[in-house]
């Protein structure tokens, strides 16, 4: 059996990757997906835990990532949905440029 | 206690109040002002006559009943300061005679004043007048008399300078209200000096005022410089008061000016109040002159020089009346030699005798000034005798009034007051033990009385008008709205009251029945005719007789005989000795003297304190000002340069911060969750150490 170390490394570096994506992309569309290889780091992560806890029986690690993707995949609509949004009213997706939050 | 001495402070307060209301009348309240005075004076008038009456016949072993009410006024630490009033024989008869006197006066203004726009001013200052005199006769403590007796000085200083806006009014003032404040500062030493031996100046505290036995038998005991015991000191020092007040030589100056006021108020100034002051002064604080009249053994020395002033005064004044051409003047100066007249009797005879002459020359000095007004008022506010002329016929009731009161001032033997008061003051000369000269004096001055009022009415009432409006060459065609006419009967009717009480006022001081002089020392009177043929009391009598017949014949022969004819003639008398004329004329110089004098010497004094004031004060005053600036300006380049800089510096460090920090907050979301980024990384890389390390 592939020990908890692997899946816990394989982890690690995708949220490294969407981590560094979601920090240096210019593309909003980019950054969405960086935050989506995050949260899948996370999924990842618990499902690790789950299959090596001493109750792997019990599927509540299971339920807990399906939640999870079914919560990432409305936010990715959502996400998506105020980029479209952003898009209209700015002509633009470049992040640079969006700096109206600073008050 | 009498109820009136209660209220006899009412006395006085009616007349304020009025006062007081007229002072925030306005001007055409004409009816009203006047009314409220004459009211105020009337009412006063009643009381004083109750209080009169309940004085009599109240008499005591020593003398007479002296009724005062004192009541505490200030503390200062133990001692308390008393004031009060007193009911006498002497305030009694005062009372009566200012109120009557001043109301009317009050009467004869509401005429006298009818044209003037300040009407309700001029009540206003009157019945003030009225009321700080009757004030200070009252007062039972020496410091309200003062109080009181400058309130005089300052309705004085108001009234004569009525008519401001005439230079020589305002001077006039100015002189009256500062030579008399000369005698007052030594009058106030005089009281200070009193306090600080005596320890009262209430006159009159049950055995312990300061009139009174046992204060005064302890002062003349006591010596000062020189050996003079200190009430001869201290009564010196009042004199001076009175002095000023009284217009004696050589503060006489002011009195002769003060008829640039209205002429009623002259006639209150010298019959009823102002100068009345300074002689009710001297016989109110008689037991301090002269301790033997409270049956106390001491020196009489102050009294000595009393005398020798107002005889000296007495003949001056009269002397200096001969030459005088204005008639309110001439009646002035005869006003200063009757003072002296009066003083002299206070020196020679004691207080009766000075009273007498004051209460009968009250009378017939308003009379004459008033009858002087209402000539000045027929003759269209002329002034010079020179000028008049035949006014007999013009005003009629006038000249009968004051040929009334001109024979009492003379002294006409037997049925005018003047005769009896005078000729007591000449009595009481004669018989003088210290020296013969103020008798010899005396008559002197009693001449020369008949010669001036005779020459006086001479010129004013008989002979030919030598007014503008007749001067022309048609007599006939004279202007009727210019010639004299007699004045309206609110003017004549006091006239004719005074000249009443000008007569027959003599009556009750004759030697064959002294009631006055035994009312004023509280014992009966008894009638004796005998005293009167008493051989030394008829020779004087006689004398007095002679000698006014002496001077009105002189007088007449002069200027009866034949009247002057054009205004612009010189006098008989001047046309004899121009030089003798030239220095009476001009008041024995007295004037010139003070100007080249005392005043001259004040004018340098303060050119000098002026000078010491603008070079040396000022200089200082300078420097100190220039340091405080130099101080300033060095405060300011501190305030400026160091702490302003400081500050501003300190802001502009702040800001520059604030906008480094600002740079964090742009806007970009990346740039935030970068930060969180590496926060976590830390926070990790923490963790882990962290953990490692335990």
């Amino acid at each position: 059996m592939i020990p908890l170390y692997y899946y816990l490394m394989v982890s690690a570096v995708l949220f490294s990757v969407g981590l560094a994506g979601a920090l240096t992309r210019r593309n909003a569309i980019l950054v969405l997906i960086g935050v989506e290889l995050m949260l899948n780091a996370a999924n990842l992560n618990f499902i690790a835990f789950w299959r090596y806890s001493p109750n792997p029986e019990a599927i509540t690690g299971m339920m807990f990532v399906i939640f999870s993707i079914a919560i990432a995949a409305a936010e990715a609509a959502v996400g998506l949905a105020l980029i479209i949004a952003i898009y209209r009213h700015c002509k633009t997706t470049n992040l640079e440029r969006m700096d109206s939050l600073k008050g | 206690m009498n109820w009136i001495v209660q209220y006899l402070w009412l006395i006085p307060v009616l007349p304020l109040a009025a006062a007081g209301a007229l002072a925030v009348t306005t001007r055409p309240h004409r009816r009203f002002g006047a009314g409220l005075t004459i009211l105020a004076m009337s009412a006063s008038f009643l009381l004083s006559c109750v209080a009169f009456a309940s004085t009599l016949g109240k008499t005591t072993a020593t003398g007479p009943l002296h009724e005062a009410l004192n009541f505490p006024w200030l503390q200062i630490g133990e001692s308390t300061l008393r004031l009060g009033w007193v009911l006498d024989p002497l305030s009694a008869v005062m009372l009566v005679m200012v109120t009557f006197v001043s109301l009317l006066i009050f009467i004869y203004s509401a005429g006298y004043m009818a044209q003037d726009e300040n009407f309700t001013r001029f009540f206003c200052f009157l019945s003030f007048f009225a009321a700080a005199m009757l004030g200070l006769v009252i007062a039972n403590n020496l410091l309200l008399f003062f109080v009181c007796w400058e309130l005089v000085g300052l309705a004085s200083y108001l009234l004569i300078g009525f008519w401001y806006q005439k230079p020589s009014a305002a001077a006039a003032a100015k002189k009256a209200f500062i030579t008399t404040r000369i005698g007052d500062v030594v009058f106030f030493l005089g009281i200070l000096w009193l306090y600080s031996q005596g320890g009262t100046l209430l006159f009159y505290d049950r055995g312990a005022g300061c009139l009174e036995e046992t204060v005064i038998s302890d002062l003349v005991g006591r010596t000062t410089i020189g050996g003079m015991a200190v009430t001869t000191g201290i009564g010196l020092l009042i004199f001076c008061g009175a002095m000023g007040k009284s217009g004696q030589v050589p503060l006489h100056v002011w009195l002769p000016d003060a008829m640039e006021g209205p002429t009623p108020v002259s006639a209150l100034i010298h019959a009823a109040t102002m100068v009345a002051a300074g002689v009710f002064l001297i016989a109110r604080v008689f037991p301090l002159l002269d301790p033997s009249v409270i049956e106390v053994t001491g020196s009489a020395a102050a009294l000595t020089v009393v005398t020798w002033v107002g005889v000296i005064t007495a003949v001056f004044a009269a002397c200096i009346a001969v030459a005088q051409t204005d008639i309110k003047r001439i009646l002035a100066y005869s006003t200063v030699s009757q003072l002296g007249f009066m003083m002299m009797g206070l020196g020679v005879g004691g207080v009766a005798v000075g009273m007498f002459h004051l209460i009968t020359h009250a009378f017939f000095k308003a009379l004459l000034f008033l009858g002087a007004g209402s000539v000045i008022h027929g003759c269209h506010e002329e002034q010079d005798i020179r000028n008049m002329g035949g006014l007999k016929k013009f005003m009629p009731v006038t000249f009968a009034t004051y040929a009334a009161a001109m024979m009492a001032l003379s002294g006409v033997p037997v049925f005018f007051s003047g005769f009896w008061s005078k000729d007591e003051i000449l009595h009481a000369a004669h018989g003088w033990s210290i020296s013969r000269w103020p008798f010899y004096l005396g008559v002197f001055g009693a001449l020369l009385t008949a010669f001036y009022m005779t020459r006086q009415i001479c010129l004013v009432f008989f002979g030919s008008n030598r007014g503008k409006a007749n001067s022309a060459e048609s007599h006939e065609h004279a202007d009727p709205a210019h010639s004299p006419h007699e004045s309206p009967a609110v003017m004549t009717v006091p006239l004719v009251i005074l000249a009443a009480f000008a007569v027959l006022l003599g009556f009750i001081g004759t030697p064959a029945w002294p009631w006055f002089q035994k009312y004023l020392s509280g014992r009966e009177p008894e009638f004796d005719t005998d005293a009167l043929f008493h051989s030394e009391v008829l020779s004087t009598l006689l004398l007095s007789s002679v000698i006014v017949a002496v001077g009105i014949g002189l007088g007449w022969w002069l200027y009866g005989r034949k009247p002057m004819r054009k205004a612009g003639e010189a006098d008989v008398l001047e046309q004899m000795r121009p030089d003798i004329f030239g220095l009476l004329k001009n008041k024995f110089y007295v004037d010139e003297l003070y100007e080249t004098t005392v005043i001259r010497l004040n004018a340098w004094f303060a050119q000098f304190c002026a000078a010491l004031d603008h070079w040396v004060w000022n200089g200082a005053v300078l420097l100190a000002g220039y340091l405080v600036l130099g101080l300033a300006w060095v405060n300011r380049f501190f305030d400026e340069y160091v702490v302003n800089a400081g500050f501003d510096e300190g802001c502009r460090e702040i800001r520059r911060g604030g906008k480094l920090l600002s740079r964090l907050q742009n806007g970009r979301v990346q740039s935030y969750l970068r930060v969180i980024g590496v926060a976590l990384a830390a926070l990790v890389l923490f963790l882990m150490w962290g953990c490692r390390a335990s």
